[in-house]
């Protein structure tokens, strides 16, 4: 059983066609193939599935699509306007922020959120943005590095 | 192994009367899912037996937060996140507050709701404690009309509550108090963000000439339901705030909670921390 069920992702309104209990994550890598959102431990734990709803951050793997009708989705595809980098994504080149880069994404949105949220976040304030996102290679550091640089670029 | 997705239903009602409807035709056969927190890990993990859900995330009556004289009434699904916002909340129900802040990070704190971790009945539970002290009431609704319950009792045992299949916990409901209270909230875990509790405690007290007028003491994770320590209250009521107190309530505490072992921790370790938090709280308290 599927449903019709419109929605908006990256400034883009669609219909989907899906069933209900079907993850977002899932839809949006398989059906509009963008797989830039990425599936680490798919119960919520690590973060690389982070989308935002309606500018919420959120775990894609925990979000039945039925309850994304008629909201604003946001993938790390729809950071970047008009071909420019957010300066979170150029802060994390500049910083060697990734290494795999399948937490990548979700750490992305997790700063851009922040920073969205608090412009001029203290150390603490990072460490907690950062906190529903799991990274096994790079060891924190260069990638905290990388939000503190986009702090002082914004 | 994964859960095939096509042998799910997930309906969406467009009220809160059409979810009763739904909920009192077919009893049992469907069940609430609102933030799905719990409920999709259980589907990811292929443990989600039951298969027909009643999408509630939209329903307008179950959100919002109400501030009277007397209450503060929180929809119930009220997320972490809006819990945090709250002025009133931060003000003079800190350890709600607290315990959102600490469940999960951000993404779940946008999504998990207050209603959610109440009927997801986990003992390990971080909102429960501090809900128990405030002594939270409960409204249950059914297309046979509305009822108010006391949180305290809610849980029967491991799992169980005395919540109808037929019903929806629709909102939350926290008496103010004119007392100054002190509030005293911790939960040990492994690790700050995300970690499930091995303990978590919450207490209240009012005190005035060292000596304990009135008192609430609730823990997570060392019994088959969120505990509010009645007998440990009882011991340490109206006395004085001293060493002999603080020994006999330990005493007290230590028959009053039976704490098991588990992947996350021993009942020892449950034991004697509980015990500390419980000395914790009281020698913080300000005579
Ligand atoms: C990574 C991760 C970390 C977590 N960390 C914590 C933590 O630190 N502390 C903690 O306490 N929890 C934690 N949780 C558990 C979970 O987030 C909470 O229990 C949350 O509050 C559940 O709410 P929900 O709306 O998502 O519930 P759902 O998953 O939608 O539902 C849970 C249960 O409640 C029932 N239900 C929901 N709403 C109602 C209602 N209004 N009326 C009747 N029944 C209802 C559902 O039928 C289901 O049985 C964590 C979960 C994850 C995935
Ligand atoms: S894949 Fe969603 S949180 Fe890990
Ligand atoms: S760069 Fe590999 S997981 Fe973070």
């Amino acid at each position: 059983m599927t449903i019709e069920l419109p929605c908006v992702v990256n400034r883009e309104s669609i219909v989907l066609n899906v069933h209900p209990m079907a993850r977002l994550l899932d839809v949006l890598r398989e059906q509009l193939h963008l797989t830039g959102t990425k599936e680490g431990c798919g119960e919520g734990e690590c973060g690389a599935c982070s989308v935002f709803i309606n500018g919420k951050i959120v775990n894609s793997c925990l979000v039945p699509v039925a309850q994304v009708e008629g909201a604003e989705i946001k993938t790390i595809e729809g950071i970047a306007t008009d071909n420019q980098l957010h300066a979170v994504q150029q802060a994390f080149i500049d910083c060697g922020g990734a290494q795999c880069g399948i937490c990548t994404p979700g750490m992305v949105l997790a700063a851009v959120d922040l920073l969205e949220r608090n412009p001029n976040p203290t150390d603490a304030e990072i460490r907690t943005g950062l906190a529903g996102n799991l990274c096994r290679c790079t060891g924190y550091i260069k990638i905290f590095e990388s939000v503190v640089r986009a702090c002082q670029e914004r | 192994m994964r859960a095939y997705i096509p042998s799910y239903q997930l309906v969406t009602p467009p009220s809160l009367g059409e979810a009763l409807d739904v909920l009192a035709a077919d009893g049992g056969v469907w069940r609430p899912f609102a933030g799905g927190t719990d409920l999709m890990v259980l589907l990811e993990a292929g443990k989600l037996p039951h298969k027909n859900y009643l999408n509630i995330w939209n329903l307008k009556e179950l959100r919002g937060i109400e501030v009277t004289a007397q209450h503060v009434t929180l929809g119930a699904l009220t997320t972490y996140t809006e819990v945090q916002q709250e002025k009133v909340l931060q003000e003079e129900f800190p350890m709600l507050c607290q315990a959102a802040s600490e469940t999960g990070g951000l993404a779940i704190q946008n999504r998990g709701t207050l209603g959610g971790n109440i009927v997801n009945a986990s003992p390990a539970a971080d909102s429960p404690p501090a809900l128990l002290t405030y002594d939270a009431e409960l409204e249950l609704i059914s297309l046979g009309g509305a009822r108010w319950v006391a949180y305290h009792g809610f849980h029967t045992g491991y799992k169980q509550m005395i919540i109808r299949p037929d019903e929806l916990l629709t909102r939350i409901r926290l008496p103010r108090s004119a007392d100054k209270l002190q509030h005293y909230y911790r939960k040990v875990g492994t690790r700050k963000a995300q970690a499930i509790s091995k303990v978590c405690f919450a207490g209240t007290a009012q005190v005035r000439d060292g000596k304990i007028e009135d008192l609430r003491i609730a823990l997570g994770s060392i019994a088959p339901v969120p505990l509010r320590c009645v007998k440990t209250e009882d011991a340490l009521r109206g006395s004085e705030l001293n060493q002999p107190a603080i020994a006999q309530a330990r005493a007290v505490l230590a028959n009053e909670i039976v704490p098991i072992d588990d992947i996350r921790s021993t009942s020892n370790y449950r034991h004697q921390v509980s015990l500390n938090l419980l000395e914790d709280f009281l020698r913080q308290l300000s005579a």
